[in-house]
C-alpha cells in the first residue's frame, strides 16, 4: 500500500492510455477486476469467505461468541470488522503493529458493514445490558495487489452471508450453548463498497497496486440495497472536485449494483 | 433519547439547520512552536502546534525529493465524559491520517526536500466534529509557521438529524443523529480534501449535504482568516 515506487515514466504511461479511455491490464475505467467469492472455505470458523479481485486475495472468517454488550449498547449485539495484511501477501509488508493504512482498511470496511446497517444488531440481545452475541470478522490478506477495501469489505459480507449462528441462553445469568440449534445471521440489507482512484483528471474503479501507486486521490463509498449512500472515505493525498465526487457516487451505485446481484444469489443459495 | 429537533426546525442546542456554533481561533498561542492556533468550535477546545520544516527522525523517513508532513491527533484523557485512556486508539490514529491528508495538498513541500514538519494536535475538550475544528486550527498554525501554501484547508460538517439536513452536527446529533458528513476543502482552489460519511443518504440527500458542508467550510475560512489578519495586521494595515 503506497510503498510502490513507481517512477513518473509509469505515471505517465498510466495517463496516457487513460486519455485513450484504457488501462494498464485492458480494463474499462469503470470496469472491475475479475471477482470470485467462496464461501465454507474454513469449516470451523461460523463463517468464511475467500474473496479473490484478480490477484488480490482475501479471506476472512466470522466467530461468533457470546460477549458483555458496550456500555452505552446495551440493547445491541457486538460487532467488530478487523483487516490484516499478512506478511506473506506483499515483500514490502513487515510483521509488528498495524500501520496507518491498515487501521484505516479495518476501519473503512467495518464502518461499510455497521452504517448500512447490514445485520440488526438487535436481535442478538440474549439479556439487555448483561449479555449479547459478539460478531467478530476478522479478514487477511493473503496477496495483496490493489483494492483492499473491496475485496475486505465483499469477503467479510459473504462470509456474514454463509455463517450459522448458534443458539444461546441465558441460565442462572450466563449464556450457554443449545446444541444442535442454528440460525442465519439476521441480514437487512447488502452493503457494497465501490473504491476508486483519481489519476489526473481520470476515475478509476478497482485500482490495482500498480495504479494506487501514482493516484493523486482514492475514495470508497458504500451503498444499500435500497439505493442509499450510506458511508464513505475519501484517502489519498490529493483531493477531488464536487463534480468528480457525485459522479464517484453514481459510479459507486452502478457497479454496486452488479456485485450485489452475485451477493444476493449467495444469500439465496448459499453458494454462486 | 433527546429531542434533537423542535417542529419548528430548532435542533437540541437551539441552532436552525443552516447554522454553525461559535467558532473562535487565536493565532500564535505557543510560544515554543513554530506555528500554533487555539480554537473553540462549540464546545470544542483544540490547540495545533506546528514544528518544522526541521531534520526528520528517524532518518529513514526522510525524502531526497521533497519535505513530509506528519499529523498526530490525540484526546487529553479529560477531554471526554468517561475518562479516555491516553494511549493513541485506532481511531485516533485513522483520524491523524486523514487529517494530515487533507493538509497536505495546500502545502507546497517540494521547497523542503529532507525535512519533516509535524503537526500536533490536541484536543483539551471534545464535542462532536472534533475533527474538522481540528483541521481548521492546524490549517490556520501551518499558515502562522509561515510554510508556504496554496490556499488554507476549512472544515466542517453536514448531516441528516430528524430527516433534515443540518450543518454544523454537533455531539448529540453524531450520537442519535442519521448520518454524519465531514468534510475539508481548499476554499479558493475548489477541492475537496477530505470526506467521510457515516449514515444513510438518498444519492439525492448526498448531494445536499456535500454542499451543505461546503457552505460551512466557507464561512469557517472567513473566521479563520480573520483570525490570521488579527494577528499579522493589527495596525489595520492590509
Amino acid at each position: 500500500m503506497g510503498s510502490v515506487i513507481l517512477d513518473q515514466l509509469k505515471r505517465d504511461r498510466i495517463l496516457d492510455l487513460l486519455k485513450e479511455g484504457k488501462r494498464v491490464d485492458g480494463r474499462a475505467l469503470e470496469e472491475q477486476r475479475q471477482l470470485s467469492i467462496e464461501t465454507g472455505v474454513i469449516p470451523k470458523a461460523n463463517g468464511s469467505a475467500r474473496v479473490k479481485l484478480a490477484n488480490t486475495e482475501v479471506i476472512t472468517g466470522v466467530k461468533i461468541q457470546p460477549d458483555k454488550p458496550f456500555p452505552d449498547l446495551g440493547d445491541k449485539g457486538i460487532l467488530i470488522c478487523t483487516a490484516e495484511i499478512l506478511p506473506l501477501a506483499d515483500p514490502n509488508v513487515e510483521p509488528g503493529p498495524p500501520t496507518e493504512d491498515v487501521i484505516e482498511l479495518a476501519r473503512v470496511v467495518d464502518r461499510g458493514i455497521r452504517e448500512t446497517e447490514m445485520i440488526d444488531l438487535h436481535q442478538l440481545v440474549l439479556k439487555e445490558n448483561k449479555s449479547v452475541i459478539g460478531l467478530f470478522i476478522d479478514s487477511s490478506i493473503i496477496n495483496a495487489d490493489g483494492n483492499l477495501f473491496d475485496a475486505c469489505s465483499y469477503a467479510s459480507v459473504a462470509a456474514i452471508l454463509s455463517c450459522t449462528v448458534p443458539k444461546y441462553e441465558i441460565k442462572d445469568e450466563a449464556p450457554v450453548l443449545v446444541e444442535g440449534v442454528t440460525s442465519k445471521a439476521p441480514v437487512q440489507t447488502l452493503p457494497v463498497s465501490v473504491t476508486m482512484a483519481r489519476i489526473g483528471d481520470y476515475i478509476v474503479v478497482d485500482p490495482t497496486t500498480e495504479e494506487e501507486a501514482c493516484m493523486d486521490s482514492r475514495i470508497t463509498i458504500t451503498t444499500n440495497s435500497e439505493g442509499n449512500i450510506c458511508a464513505l472515505q475519501k484517502g489519498g493525498s490529493n483531493g477531488f472536485t464536487v463534480d468528480q465526487l457525485v459522479r464517484c457516487s453514481e459510479i459507486a451505485l452502478s457497479v454496486g449494483t452488479k456485485i450485489r446481484k452475485r451477493l444476493e444469489q449467495l444469500m439465496q443459495d448459499g453458494k454462486e | 433519547m433527546t429531542q434533537l429537533m423542535t417542529e419548528d426546525g430548532i435542533r437540541c442546542d437551539g441552532r436552525r439547520v443552516d447554522e454553525l456554533r461559535n467558532i473562535s481561533i487565536k493565532v500564535g498561542v505557543l510560544k515554543n512552536a513554530d506555528g500554533s492556533a487555539y480554537i473553540e468550535f462549540g464546545k470544542n477546545k483544540i490547540l495545533a502546534g506546528i514544528f518544522g520544516p526541521r531534520d526528520v527522525h528517524p532518518k529513514h523517513m526522510a525524502n531526497q525529493d521533497t519535505g513530509i508532513l506528519r499529523c498526530r491527533y490525540h484526546m487529553s484523557p479529560f477531554s471526554v465524559t468517561e475518562r479516555k485512556n491516553p494511549a493513541p486508539s485506532r481511531r485516533e490514529i485513522e483520524i491523524s491520517k486523514v487529517i494530515k491528508e487533507a493538509l497536505q495538498p495546500a502545502l507546497i513541500l517540494k521547497d523542503f526536500p529532507r525535512t519533516v514538519i509535524d503537526v500536533f494536535v490536541e484536543v483539551l475538550q471534545a464535542d462532536g466534529g472534533s475533527r474538522c475544528a481540528a483541521l481548521d486550527a492546524a490549517a490556520v498554525a501551518l499558515a502562522d509557521a509561515g510554510i508556504p501554501m496554496r490556499d488554507l484547508v476549512s472544515a466542517c460538517a453536514a448531516g441528516k438529524v430528524a430527516d433534515r439536513i443540518v450543518l454544523d452536527v454537533n455531539n448529540e446529533e453524531d450520537q442519535e443523529g442519521q448520518a454524519d458528513m465531514p468534510v475539508a476543502m481548499m476554499p479558493n482552489v475548489g477541492k475537496i480534501t477530505l470526506m467521510q460519511l457515516d449514515g444513510i443518504l438518498t444519492p439525492e440527500e448526498y448531494k445536499t449535504c456535500l454542499q451543505t458542508a461546503i457552505g460551512g467550510c466557507k464561512r469557517v475560512y472567513e473566521i479563520q482568516r480573520k483570525a490570521l489578519m488579527e494577528k499579522y495586521f493589527q495596525n489595520g494595515e492590509q
